[in-house]
């Protein structure tokens, strides 16, 4: 699928809920079915500055393809973060660099995009799009 | 007794909705609310006098003046300082502290020590790292225990003929735990160290009389005594405030200005370079009339109760570690096991409710206790205990989803 198809059914999934609480529950149950990232790879050089939680995001090359782990001490955080390596993991750089991501607003979760908001939503989609751009230059 | 229900009606912003829901305002130790009677002064300034102060012959000028100056008495009053010009009017605490960092860096030689505490927030460990760079002398920390009181036995024994300067807060702003600051500054006189305390926490709930203390330097902020933001003082002993030099160079802080040399001017102007915050200082006077008419005694009664209310109604929810015993102003910061303090301020957000979380600018302190940081509900005298239940409620609802 690309990313455009992966987005638009987790837009289609967050649509079935009434109210914020049900979202949010969803996100929970999200994050703590997150697959963890390797225990070593939690170091000080992929932890993303600026979050109150502590955020670990690593992205490697499998074939063509860019791959993303990642994990944070803090559940809803994780949950944020499942959503954004579901749409984005997996991909060519060139398309991971290229994406939008409107669908955070679209599935409610527009508040946590503020670049003063804690958790950093905005610094951990920087910090995957950067490592997109790095394996596309090497690419090229 | 409090008339709550008449209290809370003084407070236009407690009426608005929050995610649909009636603000909860428990974030009061990062800032309080303000009253109309101070939203009013403010308007009244820009609507009938706004002028800049000290120079002006016209009728503007000498009223807003008039009224700046007397706003300082009123804040001298306060505090109880012996003279209006100890009282120096500052941008807030952290400038304050920085204006006596700056000025002990001319006091200061290679080898003196300065002695901070264990509680302190980032903005008193800061200015003195900085200070000890700069001049060669070294800072001391005052250990705390589990219980989030200093060991003022270590502090006793930190104490030395070279210990130039103290620093400590009135209470942490982490933990709202209440320091013993009577025997910080007798212990540090004894060795001839002046001694500086921050009273940011402690000015909503305590009337700081800084005679009866006899402490060198206090600062606070009027944003936590409902008060405007972007005003603060700092009160200084006449002796120590001759002794340090300008902080700032502009107008206003002058005596005479050629190009070979410049004569400073006297005691408060000295600090008071450029047109300062004269609304916001005026402001702040009509905060602290309006908190003096209600009265501290009784405040700090009611918010004692709500302290009480809150402490024994969270640890009921089970598995709850609140950080920080003892004497303490209306704070209580907490974890509950297992789950992360953001994730609990999210969920609590949701249902309108303002708590802090994180580090709370005080990192020392979640390293000793090894946590990432706490969840930190703070009150005022416009709370309530039927805010503090659906406080209660929505840290309950938090619970079940996030375990």
């Amino acid at each position: 699928m690309t990313i455009q198809e992966i987005q638009d059914e987790i837009v289609d999934e967050f649509s079935m809920f009434d109210d914020w609480m049900q979202r949010y529950e969803y996100m929970i149950d999200l994050g703590k079915s997150l697959p963890l990232i390797d225990e070593n790879l939690k170091k000080e050089e992929n932890l993303i500055k600026g979050c109150q939680s502590k955020v670990w995001v690593h992205g490697e090359m499998q074939a063509d393809k860019l791959v993303f782990t990642a994990d944070s001490d803090a559940i809803i955080t994780k949950g944020i973060i499942a959503i954004l390596i579901r749409a984005f993991s997996n991909q060519h750089p060139a398309a991971i660099i290229n994406a939008s991501t409107d669908f955070i607003d679209e599935i409610g979760l527009k508040e946590h995009l503020s670049p003063t908001r804690a958790n950093g939503l905005v610094s951990m989609i920087k910090q995957l799009k950067l490592y997109a751009i790095a394996y596309q230059t090497q690419l090229n | 007794m409090l008339d709550i229900q008449k209290i809370r009606k003084d407070f236009p912003i407690l009426n608005r909705e929050v995610n649909g829901k009636p603000l909860i305002y428990f974030d009061n130790a990062a800032t309080s609310q303000t009253p109309q009677q101070v939203i009013d002064c403010i308007t009244d300034y820009y609507t009938n006098y706004n002028a800049n102060i000290h120079r002006g012959v016209h009728t503007l000028s000498q009223e807003a003046t008039d009224a700046y100056e007397e706003a300082r008495i009123k804040i001298q009053k306060h505090f109880n300082a012996a003279k209006p010009y100890e009282m120096i009017l500052t941008s807030g605490t952290t400038d304050s502290i920085n204006l006596v960092a700056n000025g002990f860096a001319s006091l200061l030689k290679k080898g003196d020590e300065i002695i901070v505490s264990a509680l302190e927030h980032h903005s008193n460990i800061v200015p003195w790292q900085m200070l000890c760079e700069h001049t060669g002398a070294h800072l001391k920390v005052i250990p705390m225990f589990e219980s989030g009181q200093l060991d003022m036995d270590a502090y006793t024994a930190l104490l030395n003929e070279r210990t130039k300067l103290v620093f400590c807060n009135h209470v942490s702003n982490a933990l709202g735990v209440i320091n013993p600051i009577e025997f910080i500054i007798e212990k540090a006189h004894e060795v001839g160290a002046a001694v500086l305390i921050d009273g940011a926490q402690a000015s909503p709930h305590i009337k700081a009389d800084v005679q009866a203390l006899n402490v060198d330097f206090y600062v606070a902020s009027a944003h936590k005594i409902c008060g405007p933001t972007g005003v603060g003082l700092l009160y200084g002993k006449e002796e120590w405030l001759t002794k340090l030099p300008p902080y700032r160079g502009g107008g206003e802080m002058i005596d005479q200005v050629t190009f070979e040399k410049t004569t400073y001017a006297g005691l408060p102007h000295k600090f008071e370079a450029g047109t300062p915050n004269i609304c916001g200082v005026i402001a702040f006077g009509a905060a602290l009339d309006y908190m003096n008419d209600i009265g501290f005694e009784a405040i700090a009664a009611y918010e004692n109760e709500l302290l009480e209310y809150a402490t024994e109604k969270l640890l009921a929810i089970g598995d709850v570690t609140i950080y920080g015993s003892g004497a303490k102003t209306a704070v209580i910061s907490f974890n509950i096991e297992n789950i992360h303090p953001y994730d609990i301020g999210t969920i609590v957000d949701k249902l309108g409710i303002a708590v802090r979380t994180g580090h709370h600018c005080a990192q020392p302190i979640m390293d000793f206790y090894k946590i990432p940081g706490t969840v930190r509900a703070s009150f005022s005298f416009y709370n309530t205990k039927e805010e503090i239940d659906s406080f209660i409620e929505a840290t309950k609802k938090a619970k079940m989803m996030l375990s």
